[in-house]
């Protein structure tokens, strides 16, 4: 507020309008607050002001054990946790050098590309609803809820959902999971069909997205905008391509880059992306096939947690699971960084081990806290409604953002 | 474009920094070297506009706190070049009772939040920022939580000691 200047007489035709968006406005889909100037319909200059859900994740990160971290990543980007654990869990694999089985690579694939559809599926409907095409939203909702009853089958829980273990899954996906994921890939993309036909070419849908908060390379790289939003401008960046994780580099797909960097380009190229995304599941499903059926986690009993009927039953099983519980498995003394393309671009984990139960200090680098600090500023001279929608397209989580 | 050796990096940064930048490790891969305030945003430009280098994108901004170092407060940078595919960390050690450093806000528009996120948690004052304020956390804050001696809990709690859990 400090930032603006203040008017005493309340004359409209001389001075600007304050107007507070959000924190609790049903148009910003979450906990954001705007304090902007209006002249008018237009904004003349806004302040973010961001923290409302901030939960010190960072700080309860150096007072517990690697596997309760994972808890906590769940809460960054809940559109799309599974990535946030399986990067978490990569993280600690790289710090220790952990080479996964290639099926849990491929296993964590499918999860991965799974969650990256579900958050466009949010993201690209909710921007319809934004611009009064409530339909497209209520088509693509249902196939969210397939997604999460692929989740419900291989770790029970939908929305946090803690998927996987340090050095690969907790269990093995059961032949339901496979069917469920088998009948998501042939019922989505007739849906995702229709649902570009119903946006893409629709006349009032491309007026009000078309050349509104267009971004160039250049701003974008400046802000270090990362993901879908990025890629809208033109740069190529995708750490899956640039920095294959979890075997990527076995896969046959493509990156879509936009051109203009608007809304238009942003939802055209995560359409685009989740093409891409049942592309590679598909092509995961078909080397799973080729793999031994009964792995889905690496050798290292150091590390893993085993199951609980082994624990009760098995002195080793005992042994390690008492020593990671308790901390007593020694861990390197280094520092590491490792990056997932998240659905809303590079999350990356900044962990400083010293060797110790917990992280010496643990950063995660949240794509939606770097992402958003260029909506203040690019807002200005955009029309209110126009802003609206250049909020729903950048596709900022609350969780995420303020960590 | 090929991915730059730690070596050819080193020794680029060498050439103009004769001394002044030196190498503090290169765990999995990843170059660390060590600037210091004085120099660091000359660092972090020459890193940018190298033809060769072209550290154009600046991955994460953060801080670390070591009580028991002489510089308590280490300020963390992770570059990266999108055209060469490399990364590189840049570490600056500051002492607590000078926790200035330059702002790269002028060279990156991105650092500028992520400057408030390091001021808000460690401290550290950021020379030149455009508008150095807490982000998330209130504003009325006195302390610095991300620091080691701020405590996760209320430390007058004794229903989680040690003893309750035969420790």
């Amino acid at each position: 507020m400090q930032n603006h200047p203040v008017y005493t007489d309340n004359d409209p035709q001389t001075e600007y309008s304050t107007l507070n968006l959000g924190p609790t406005h049903p148009a910003t889909h979450g906990v954001f607050q705007n304090v902007l100037q209006m002249d008018g319909e237009r904004i003349v200059s806004g302040v973010s002001t961001i923290g409302y859900i901030h939960r010190a994740f960072e700080k309860i990160a150096e007072h517990r054990p690697f596997y309760q971290i994972t808890p906590l990543t769940d809460r960054l980007n809940y559109c799309s946790s599974p990535i946030n654990n399986m990067g978490w869990h990569m993280t600690v694999e790289k710090l220790l050098d952990i080479q996964m089985p290639k099926r849990v690579d491929y296993m964590r694939v499918i999860i991965m590309e799974l969650a990256r559809i579900a958050d466009h599926i949010i993201c690209n409907g909710v921007l319809g609803v934004d611009t009064g095409a409530f339909t497209g939203f209520l088509y693509m909702m249902e196939h969210r809820e397939e997604i999460y009853e692929i989740y419900e089958e291989i770790c029970g829980s939908r929305l946090t959902t803690n998927i996987g273990r340090i050095g690969g899954f907790e269990r093995n996906f059961n032949p339901i999971a496979f069917a469920k994921i088998k009948k998501f890939l042939v019922r989505f993309p007739v849906v995702l069909r229709e649902f570009e036909a119903l946006f893409n070419r629709n006349r009032i849908f491309v007026d009000r997205t078309k050349d509104v908060a267009a971004v160039t390379a250049a701003d974008a790289l400046s802000y270090s905008w990362s993901g879908p939003i990025l890629r809208a401008t033109g740069v190529d960046y995708d750490v899956r391509a640039m920095e294959p994780y979890s075997s990527y580099e076995d896969f046959d797909f493509e990156v879509p880059v936009g051109e203009n960097g608007d809304v238009y380009s942003r939802f055209l190229v995560r359409n685009e992306e989740m093409w891409q995304s049942l592309r590679i599941i598909e092509q995961a499903l078909a080397k799973i096939e080729k793999e031994p059926t009964d792995i889905f986690h690496a050798d290292v009993p150091a590390f893993y947690l085993p199951p609980k009927e082994e624990v009760y039953n098995n002195m080793e099983a005992l042994i390690y699971h008492f020593k990671i519980v308790m901390g007593e498995v020694d861990t390197p003394n280094a520092e590491v960084y490792h990056a997932v393309e998240g659905a809303n671009g590079e999350l990356g984990f900044y962990l400083i081990n010293d060797g110790g139960r917990s992280p010496y200090r643990l950063h995660f680098r949240r794509p939606s806290f770097i992402n958003y600090q260029m909506y203040a500023p690019m807002s200005k001279g955009m029309l209110l409604s126009d802003a609206i929608i250049n909020m729903s397209s950048l596709n900022v989580i609350a969780g995420e953002l303020d960590a | 474009m090929a991915k730059i050796s730690n070596e050819e990096l080193l020794q680029r940064l060498n050439d103009n920094f004769a001394g002044q930048v030196t190498q503090t490790g290169a765990d999995f891969g990843l170059l660390t070297v060590e600037a210091n305030k004085e120099n660091i945003n000359e660092v972090l430009s020459f890193l940018k506009t190298d033809d060769v280098l072209q550290f154009i994108y600046l991955t994460d901004l953060t801080a670390v706190h070591y009580p028991e170092l002489e510089k308590q407060i280490v300020v963390v940078y992770h570059l990266h070049s999108l055209t060469t595919n490399t990364r590189i960390r840049i570490k600056v050690g500051l002492t607590l009772e000078d926790l200035h450093i330059p702002t790269a806000s002028a060279i990156w528009d991105g650092a500028n939040w992520m400057e408030r996120e390091t001021y808000d948690f460690f401290g550290v004052i950021f020379d030149g920022h455009p508008d150095l304020r807490r982000i998330l956390n209130v504003d009325d804050m006195t302390v610095f939580p991300m620091r080691k001696e701020f405590p996760l809990e209320d430390p007058n709690r004794v229903d989680k000691k040690d003893y309750f859990f035969g420790r």
